[in-house]
């Protein structure tokens, strides 16, 4: 018997079978949609960070006190306070590589406006901020560097702070209590949008030494971001920032850094690292659900076999042969599983869709996760087909016949 | 005279093992049938009457003796080697139909064609030319379940007619049939034989169906007893 006939034997014991075929097929549906679903969480999560990094800008260096290579030991990256003010300056004044640095400190604190209340990242940062993270202004204007110098009590709202505390009123010029002091709002930062798990928007800069000397009463920073003069100078811009900063800490040669550089292609990847693990797990999980349905598809095959032995044993007596009977239960099996593999990958797709637009979410589906849910599918059929599909072939004629 | 002979049965012995017990169903049956015969095998229950039929549609193998059908020996064929005889040579026809449910006739009349290498179109041609030689013609699209006891047996003999074959086997054919729709049946194998020369052999326990056939075997306790010429 041919592949044709074959199929087309196996489609309409099918069609002849509707109801038990589609309950087959749920399973399936289920699990390629599952897959499909979870899946696309991870690659949203995925595109996600990676716009962010775009956005960030790719020339972006990160310097942080701790050293990296012991940096389990020590208690984690930035738990030093041997970063001062002056080194960042220092970067500034002698890696011709680097043209913008912001010394930062962050703190978590309440914010008040009359009488709404408001907790909220603090980011102590330098005037060049903006430029550094590509980041603009929406209303009203940055910090300058006189006004970072003279530890002036300014702050600019990011967008989701101003909506909370102001509620679109005008807030230029305006006074808000952070710890109980008075900061003048200079202007409202541009919205960067929910992305991802956190908002980007629900922070408050503040020139740094402000941050300093009122809010933290320390004399050390705890970062400082720097922006190298283009994307090709960037390892450049890191090798200067290593031999200003060994030369300022004292560091012996061969001896341990006290700080670290990191680029943003570095911190990228692992950030991507970390959003393929969860991809990988989510659809790890979503897998189970296939297994499952295809152990279901075996069981209902198994059923079907016993169910069919009559049919089995018409079909041996006017003449199917072992291989016929095996090749029409396992192409019924993965007639089944593709169906529901189709079925399922539009589940996939609309729960996707469904998740970003009911969560804050983003969901990516790509064609190759498509494919590989297909092809999945196709395999269940096969490797859960098969064994019913053998028993089917094994069973003698005339037992069959005979069966009541 | 060799040429003329379709079915020559040596010493057919079958021994079913059940658990410890032994059941020597078929004790040495040793029988020619010539090629456009009727027979008939009569015997009473549990007698071996099935037990022969299948060994003769190649379903089920001898324990010992030779089994040459139109002129091969098929006692020692394997599986796939029995599979093609009964798709090429043999046609079956059930006490109970065993028809394909919610399956139409014209389908369930192609069944034999899916296995053998004709191709769709002339499959939907031959079963349509058999269902009308049993008079079904206009029934092809009826499903199993719309069809009567006797309008089944006839889809069933359909189906054992499509593929020509050299013999067709009825187990009780008329059993599950009044008397006039048995009849009716018997009068389709009859002129079957008569006309087209195709060979059959069935079971009975009807007297009256037996007289159909030109000759009845009698089987007792799997030894043929006697053998009655009907004089037709
Ligand atoms: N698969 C089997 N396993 C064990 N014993 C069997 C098997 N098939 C038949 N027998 C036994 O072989 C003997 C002959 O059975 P068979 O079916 O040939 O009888 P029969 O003449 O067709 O009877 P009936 O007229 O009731 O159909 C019986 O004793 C029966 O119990
Ligand atoms: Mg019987």
């Amino acid at each position: 018997m041919n592949f044709i006939k074959t199929s087309r034997v196996a489609l309409m014991a099918l069609a002849r079978n509707k109801m038990r075929s589609f309950l087959t097929a749920l399973g399936i549906i289920i699990g390629v949609g599952a897959v499909i679903a979870m899946v696309s969480i991870g690659q949203g999560a995925k595109a996600d960070v990676e716009k962010r990094f775009d956005e960030m800008g790719s020339n972006l260096l990160f310097v942080r006190p701790g050293s990296m290579s012991f940096r389990g030991r020590h208690g984690g990256g930035g738990s030093y306070q041997t970063m001062k003010e002056a080194d960042a300056q220092a970067i500034l004044d002698n890696c011709d590589a680097v043209t913008y640095v912001s010394p930062n400190v962050n703190t978590r604190s309440q914010v008040i406006y009359q009488n709404k209340n408001w907790n909220s990242s603090i980011y102590g940062v330098g005037h060049s901020y903006p430029i550094i993270r590509n980041w603009d202004i929406q209303d009203g204007q940055f910090f300058s560097e006189q006004q970072v110098k003279a530890g002036q009590k300014v702050c600019i709202l990011g967008s989701e702070v101003y909506e909370n505390l102001f509620e679109g009123a005008p807030a230029i010029g305006q006074v808000v209590r952070i710890k109980r002091i008075p900061f003048r709002v200079l202007g409202v930062m541009e919205a960067k949008g929910e992305t991802g798990f956190m908002s980007r928007d629900d922070v408050i800069f503040i020139p740094f030494k402000t941050a300093m000397m009122r809010l933290l009463g320390v004399d050390s920073i705890q970062s400082i971001d720097v922006s190298a003069a283009s994307l090709d100078s960037t390892a450049e811009a890191q090798a200067q920032i290593e031999e200003v900063l060994r030369i300022r800490h004292k560091i012996a040669p061969g001896a341990e850094d006290d700080f670290n550089v990191r680029n943003m292609s570095d911190i990228a990847e692992s950030a991507s690292e970390s959003t393929r693990i969860l991809t990988i797990l989510l659809g790890g999980i979503a897998s189970i659900y296939l297994l499952v349905g295809g152990i279901g598809i075996m069981n209902i095959m198994l059923v079907s076999v016993t169910e069919r032995i009559r049919e089995i044993g018409i079909r041996m007596s006017v003449g199917a042969k072992e291989r016929d009977i095996l090749l029409q239960f396992l192409t019924e099996a993965i007639v089944l599983s593709l169906l529901g593999g189709i079925l399922g990958i539009f589940l996939g797709i609309g729960s996707a869709q469904l998740i970003s637009r009911l969560s804050p979410m983003q969901t990516v589906v790509l064609p190759s996760s498509i494919a590989l849910a297909f092809l999945f599918s196709g395999s269940v059929g096969v490797f859960f087909g098969f064994y019913p599909a053998r028993k089917a072939s094994k069973l003698d004629p005339i037992d069959a016949l005979r069966y009541e | 005279m060799q040429n003329n002979v379709l079915i020559e049965l040596n010493d057919i012995k079958k021994i079913y093992t059940v658990g410890e017990s032994e059941v020597h169903a078929l004790k040495g049956v040793s029988y020619s049938i010539r090629k456009g015969d009727m027979v008939a095998i009569m015997g009473p229950s549990g007698s071996g009457k099935s037990t022969m039929m299948n060994i003769i549609g190649c379903l089920d193998k001898p324990t010992a003796g030779r089994y040459i059908l139109e002129g091969t020996e098929v006692s020692t064929f394997d599986k796939n080697q029995l599979a093609r005889i009964r798709n090429k040579q043999i046609g079956f026809v059930f006490q109970t139909f065993n028809l394909l449910a919610r399956t139409s006739a014209l389908e369930n009349t192609e069944l034999p064609l899916l296995y053998s290498d004709v191709n769709a179109k002339t499959a939907k041609e031959m079963a349509m030319k058999s269902l009308e030689s049993v008079g079904l013609k206009g029934r092809e699209t009826h499903k199993t379940n719309q069809l009567s006891g006797g309008e089944r047996q006839r889809v069933a003999i359909a189906r054992a007619l499509v593929n020509s074959p050299a013999v067709i086997l009825a187990d009780e054919p008329t059993g599950n049939l009044d008397t006039k729709t048995g009849d009716e049946i018997m009068k389709i194998f009859t002129q079957l034989n008569e006309s087209e020369g195709i060979t059959i052999i069935l079971v009975t326990h009807d007297p009256e169906v037996a007289e159909f056939a030109r000759r009845s075997i009698h089987i007792r306790d799997g030894l043929i007893e006697r053998i009655e010429e009907n004089g037709r």
